[in-house]
């Protein structure tokens, strides 16, 4: 089990439960999780373990945990009709509209340094209405003034069917808003033990900040326990290296 | 049907053939990717059913692919896919970027016989600026639905796939893993490998039959055991893990990818252990 003595904690149980709180809302019954998102998927886990059983959550890589037998085509069926309430993104790099690319830096197709691909991103973002982004590393090479590719757009025109759209950006520095009528990111808190400063130093666009702006909360006591003692080796099932590095569980 | 072998498969796909693939998490014919390799093939175009693994990576990197639509490839939790990676900064493959639901409503239109499908999203993107075969209309049926993107049927000539049993009328059983069937009834025609023939009809149990691809899209099949390695197979095998972190490792240079070519794909005891194993199926027919 996870030496951690109590009261301490290690960072990706620190994005967990910050991801874990802006999944906790009644509006939200279903959450799912895609390809690579170990820190997403433990905190949908996260929530319904401390909830009882909401929200549902879906797994899309996992077994015990993937609910659909329709092949992969179902999750985006069930997304489109507004069956998930929340869905997560990152990306190579994220900039001010809140565009994401999955792609590659540099000019395309001939990419300087390619990546994976879009996966289901370019229809995800228009039709889940709670897409949160999610991107550990804070930098600028990230956090670019303007995205070498669009993957999906941050925001559409009125003339475009968009029921979905970016609501929360997380990062190991901190939490952020989306406002998709400004297009403008909003500071909503910072991680304990870093400022304001050091945001606007690793973020190649501007934002605004909240006037309540503060600290985000660290991990709350009983969460943490849950963490380590249940939802480690739930997470196992779909992300068997994640579950041993952070938990040291396994499957 | 007859069995043949993984082998004979690999010689029934031409040269520049369009070929779709089940994903990672799908039941991936690892077999008949290694005698595509062994065959030598060349100019293969790849519909990745909607992403790319291993599978691909290896046909890419052994020179076989002109050409790959996907919406992703990589090796998931062992990172990049290396060969893919560097193909397409070398601009060695055609790479046509898409997004998952367009793969499947591409072979949604060509299983109804239709030209084209409607599909929410994507407009604004840059896959959909660079995919001069997609059409953005303004909505014809005026439902409310403002621009809607249109891309067009895709008709693979052979699907690839792995299943876990096939009965002697050709029927597959791939459980839940109804990508497959999406692309068998896409395709012109199915080569499958299975893990094991068996005698009794798999129509015959309702059960079975609702998780089974009929033998009616069917242009071959060969038995190959633990043929999905290192990829897994559902409830039968765990992927192998450390096996496709070894392979991240080696392909991460040519000559490390060549080496693991050499060592699991060129002459493989696994791959040559289910030719006989046909063949045997074969002279009991």
């Amino acid at each position: 089990m996870n030496e951690t003595p109590a009261g301490d904690y290690s960072p990706e149980e620190f994005l967990i439960c910050t991801v874990a709180r802006l999944l906790d809302d009644a509006s939200v019954r279903h959450v799912a999780v895609g390809a690579a998102s170990p820190i997403p998927g433990s905190a949908a886990l996260l929530l319904r373990a401390a909830n009882g059983d909401r929200p549902r959550v879906s797994l899309i890589h996992g077994k015990a945990t993937n609910p659909f037998t329709d092949g992969a085509r179902e999750i985006f069926d069930c997304a489109g009709q507004g069956r998930i309430d929340v869905f997560f993104l990152g990306g190579v790099q994220i900039d001010g509209e809140a565009n994401i690319n999955l792609v590659g830096t540099g000019e395309y197709p001939n990419v300087d340094k390619r990546f994976p691909g879009s996966f289901g991103s370019a229809f995800m973002y228009f039709v889940v209405p709670r897409v949160i982004l999610f991107r550990p590393e804070h930098s600028r090479r990230v956090f670019v003034p303007k995205v070498d590719f669009v993957s999906a757009p941050g925001w559409s025109p009125p003339d475009v069917r968009r029921p979905g759209g970016p609501k929360f950006l997380v990062t190991e520095l901190c939490v952020m808003t989306f406002d998709a009528s400004r297009r403008r990111f909003r500071l909503e808190s910072v991680t304990p033990g870093h400022t304001l400063e050091e945001v606007r130093d690793n973020t190649g666009f501007d934002f605004d900040v909240a006037e309540n702006a503060g600290e985000t909360p660290p991990p709350e006591a009983d969460r943490l326990e849950l963490l380590r003692l249940r939802v480690g080796s739930e997470i196992a099932d779909t992300y068997p290296e994640f579950a041993r590095r952070v938990f040291g569980a396994a499957a | 049907m007859t069995p043949t072998t993984v082998d004979a498969l690999a010689e029934q796909i031409p040269d520049g053939a369009l070929l779709a693939l089940p994903p990672a998490y799908g039941y991936v014919p690892t077999a008949l990717i290694h005698a595509l390799i062994r065959r030598g093939a060349r100019d293969l175009r790849l519909l990745c059913v909607p992403i790319g693994g291993i599978a691909v990576d290896l046909l890419i990197g052994a020179g076989c692919v002109a050409e790959v639509e996907a919406a992703a490839v990589s090796l998931a939790e062992a990172g990049p896919a290396p060969a893919f990676t560097r193909a397409v900064e070398q601009g060695r493959v055609r790479m046509r970027d898409t997004t998952c639901p367009a793969v499947h409503s591409a072979l949604q239109a060509t299983e109804k016989g239709v030209p084209f499908m409607p599909l929410g999203g994507v407009i604004g993107s840059d896959i959909e600026r660079h995919r001069d075969d997609w059409r953005v209309v303004d909505d014809p049926m005026d439902a409310g639905g403002g621009r809607i993107l249109l891309v067009p049927a895709i008709q693979p000539d052979f699907a690839l796939i792995h299943g876990v049993v096939a009965d002697r009328d050709g029927n597959v059983w791939i459980g839940r893993r109804r990508e497959m069937v999406t692309m068998a009834h896409a395709a012109k025609t199915t080569l499958a490998t299975v893990e094991r023939m068996q005698d009794e009809s798999l129509l015959a149990d309702e059960a079975s039959a609702a998780a089974t691809l009929p033998g009616l899209y069917m242009g071959g099949i060969a038995e190959a055991p633990r043929g999905a390695l290192p990829q897994g197979l559902a409830d039968h095998y765990a992927p192998d893990a450390a096996a496709i972190a070894d392979y991240a490792r080696m392909a991460k240079t040519e000559d490390g990818f060549r080496s693991y070519l050499e060592a699991h794909v060129l002459a493989p005891a696994a791959d040559a252990a289910a030719h006989v194993l046909a063949s045997a199926a074969d002279a009991a027919e």
